[in-house]
């Protein structure tokens, strides 16, 4: 644990040292550890979720103490924080995967475009089709590739023709990155390719049914150095089209892909800000202290 | 970075680990090779018992797939045969036979005179002999008038004596064929008037008295639609029932309460599912007694708690993953059950499946207790037909003291074992068809 946070901070410091001396002088807002308070902006001009006193528990356990935040369209929002901070957990949320879990109970405001994605009239079915999800470890359906990638459409009739879904199919692929490598292998069983192609498999599957919003779960954290760059490169282009919230451990991911950050610790929300801010000037203590290594 | 103070070594450490280890090695060599020894020969063990039973069913059973028959010149008499010269056909139907027969086999052994003998005669072919005539006659009744040469099957006891299984140096009044008989089948013997061919009765005719006309086609026949009922009624429904409990069903205290009392289920001896059989289905709800039917519906509460344990198992060996994967991308637990879960849970579900049915097959108990263990001649036709299954059969025919029934019942379980075997390489195949799709 230590170890990856040492090497995590040298590497951080070679990334980001231009900016870390731009802004030499601490500006901290928020000394006190105790102080659980969320500092920086949780708002933002052009909010595609909007959440609001959120709380989450797992029977009697609190997860989640009154999370607020906007998610910005066409932005990518990295979610850093210790293990166990309940990230995935937020995330989880925002999808109501939660449901699946017995024991877990949400409540609060989370909007998707104005609109309470808790309400009862709110299906799930459609709520997933509008935001899809990639998870931590690469999970292709056992079936071919190219099945893949046709099962959201397919289950959501968004298709006609087998020709309307060809080209989707392809289409989606190829925003993954991933039609060259694959192009004439679409009937191999998808779990034949490597894992990041599996990865960029999966994000091609979530992109096909056209979603709003992608919520990815630590998907590189299973990948080599290669993958993750071709990953993150993608998470940039489709940035352009898709809102994207990311769940990170590597501080330099974060930096690099995603435009806001917000920083859990033990169930609280710490600090929401601008991506460069966070990482050149935390304003909370506890910011500052993960950052640099300095937690644990 | 507050680095915790170091711990005292423990005393352990101080000590050559090689030296420790080397000193027991010889120890834990030893014991690795009394436990593989022991393994050895539990396993020899098992095969030789297997090997056993199998060669002395075999040894047993294999001569009950010939069957003796006996050449006699039939002459077809119309004086006997159709008196009036009108072709009637109910009247040729219900003609006597018989008397062909015995006029056949007088026509081999002139010299034969006196009640007594004649009756020793004519006791040489089986009593199937007459409606063999009758049926030739059915099919072509242009043989009336003319003379043929008739293979005609020979009774049990001249089978037997064929196959060398009735001791001749016995005196005469201990076994069941005399000497005068045994004359006479040496001297047919000799002129190749005696044969032993395939045993096609075995395979086509229902149970019967006389042991050369006893065939297991009624059983088989009756165990396929026993089976046809248990596996229309116990596959559906226990499958349905392992999906709904493992993925749908809320995780409560009544939910609980049913796991266990579907695992005590398929523990209960079979027996009581027969008695529970005869007090639902026949006694209230007054199903006939001895159907198939019947018989299906008590199996199927014999395996359906064997279906659901394996469907359940095999749903929960499904990975969470794929689940997630289904549900994220906005499909129904349905269709993530539907298009993802029960695809791949398919190989252990038919695996358990057919394990269950290969035990509803070889299930004879539960049976007794509806009644499928009457002496039924007929063939089933229908589930409603009463009818009794193979292992009743073997059952029926294991009580029988008639050598060539002693043979029958190998001949049974040669064909129930067969069968077992057919089963289980069925739920291989479909096992390794389905894991073919990763
Ligand atoms: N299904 C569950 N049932 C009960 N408690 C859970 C469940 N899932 C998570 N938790 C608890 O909720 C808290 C937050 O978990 P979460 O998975 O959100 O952490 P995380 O920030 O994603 O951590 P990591 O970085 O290790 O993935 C943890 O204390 C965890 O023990
Ligand atoms: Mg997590």
């Amino acid at each position: 644990m230590s170890t990856t946070i040492i090497e995590t901070k040298s590497a951080l410091d070679t990334a980001l040292r231009p900016a870390a001396e731009a802004g030499k002088q601490s500006s901290l807002e928020v000394t006190d550890y105790d102080n659980r308070q969320t500092v920086g902006a949780i708002t933002v001009d052009h909010p595609k979720m909007v959440c609001r006193n959120v709380n989450v528990y797992y029977g009697a356990k609190q997860a989640l103490r009154n999370v607020g935040i906007d998610i910005g369209a066409n932005q990518v929002i990295a979610f850093i924080g210790p293990s166990g901070c309940g990230k995935s957990t937020f995330l989880r949320c925002l999808n109501r995967m939660n449901d699946t879990i017995v024991t877990c109970r949400v409540t609060g405001q989370l909007k998707l475009d104005d609109e309470d994605i808790y309400a009862p009239v709110i299906d799930v079915v459609q709520l997933r089709a509008r935001i899809g999800m990639v998870f931590q470890k690469p999970n292709p359906f056992p079936k071919s590739i190219y099945e893949n990638v046709a099962y959201g459409p397919r289950i959501h009739g968004m298709v006609n023709t087998k020709a309307e879904l060809d080209e989707l199919v392809r289409a989606s692929l190829e925003r993954a990155g991933l039609l060259k490598e694959v192009d004439k292998r679409m009937n191999d069983p998808g779990t034949s390719l490597s894992g990041g192609q599996q990865q960029r498999l999966c994000i091609a599957r979530a992109i096909a049914v056209n979603p709003e919003v992608i919520l990815m779960d630590e998907p590189c954290s299973a990948l080599d150095p290669i993958a993750t760059a071709k990953i993150e490169e993608l998470i940039d282009e489709l940035r352009e089209n898709y809102t994207i919230v990311i769940v990170t451990h590597s501080m330099q991911q974060a930096a690099r892909v995603s435009q806001r950050t917000a920083y859990f610790h033990l169930g609280d929300l710490i600090e929401v800000g601008e991506t460069d801010q966070i990482f050149t000037n935390p304003k909370h203590k506890l910011t500052e202290d993960y950052i640099t290594g300095r937690f644990g | 970075m507050n680095k915790p103070t170091p711990a005292a070594v423990p005393a352990a450490f101080n000590r050559d680990i090689k030296t420790i280890v080397n000193a027991g090695l010889q120890r834990r060599h030893a014991a690795e090779r009394r436990f593989r020894s022991y393994g050895l020969i539990a396993i020899s063990l098992g095969l030789l018992f297997v090997v056993l039973m199998f060669a002395n069913i075999i040894a047993k059973g294999y001569p009950a797939f010939w069957q003796t028959y006996v050449q006699v010149p039939i002459s077809f008499d119309p004086a006997v045969i159709d008196p009036q010269g009108i072709r009637d056909p109910a009247a040729i139907e219900s003609a006597d036979y018989a008397a062909l027969v015995r006029a056949g086999m007088r026509r081999m052994f002139p010299a034969v005179e006196g009640r007594t003998e004649l009756r020793a005669l004519y006791a040489l072919v089986s009593s199937d002999a007459t409606y063999e005539l009758q049926r030739r006659i059915h099919q072509n009744p242009a043989l009336i008038g003319s003379s043929q040469e008739i293979w005609l099957l020979a009774s049990a006891t001249v089978d037997t004596l064929v196959k060398g299984n009735i001791d001749r140096t016995l005196d005469e009044t201990e076994r069941s064929v005399k000497d005068n008989q045994i004359g006479w089948v040496d001297k047919l013997q000799a002129t190749g008037k005696i044969e032993k061919q395939f045993n096609t009765i075995l395979f086509s005719g229902g149970d019967s008295r006389e042991p050369e006309q006893a065939g297991i086609r009624g059983a088989l026949m009756g165990s396929f639609y026993t089976l046809l009922i248990t596996f229309l009624l116990s596959f559906p429904i226990g499958v349905a029932t392992a999906v709904y409990l493992e993925e749908f069903a809320p995780k409560n205290r009544w939910t609980d309460l049913i796991e266990v009392n579907i695992n005590n289920l398929a523990a209960v001896p079979s027996i009581v599912f027969g008695l529970l059989g005869l007090a639902v289905f026949i006694n209230f709800f007054s199903l006939p007694r001895s159907a198939p039917l019947v018989g299906g519906l008590v199996l199927s509460l014999m395996t359906l708690p064997v279906i659901i344990i394996a469907g359940r198992a095999a749903l929960t060996s499904v990975p969470p993953s794929i689940r997630e994967a289904a549900l994220g991308m906005g499909a129904s637990k349905l269709q993530m059950v539907g298009h993802h879960v029960l695809p791949l849970a398919m190989p252990g579900m038919l695996t358990g499946s057919i394990i269950g049915m290969a035990r509803a097959l070889g299930e004879s108990a539960p049976l007794l207790m509806i009644g499928m263990v009457a002496f039924i001649v007929d063939v089933p036709k229908g589930i409603m037909d009463p009818a009794t299954v193979l292992p009743v059969q073997i059952y029926l025919w294991s009580d029988l003291p008639e050598r060539a029934f002693v043979e029958r019942t190998s001949a049974a379980i040669m064909v129930l074992l067969a069968f077992m075997v057919l089963m289980n390489g069925l739920a291989i195949i479909l096992r390794k068809r389905f894991e073919r799709r990763w």
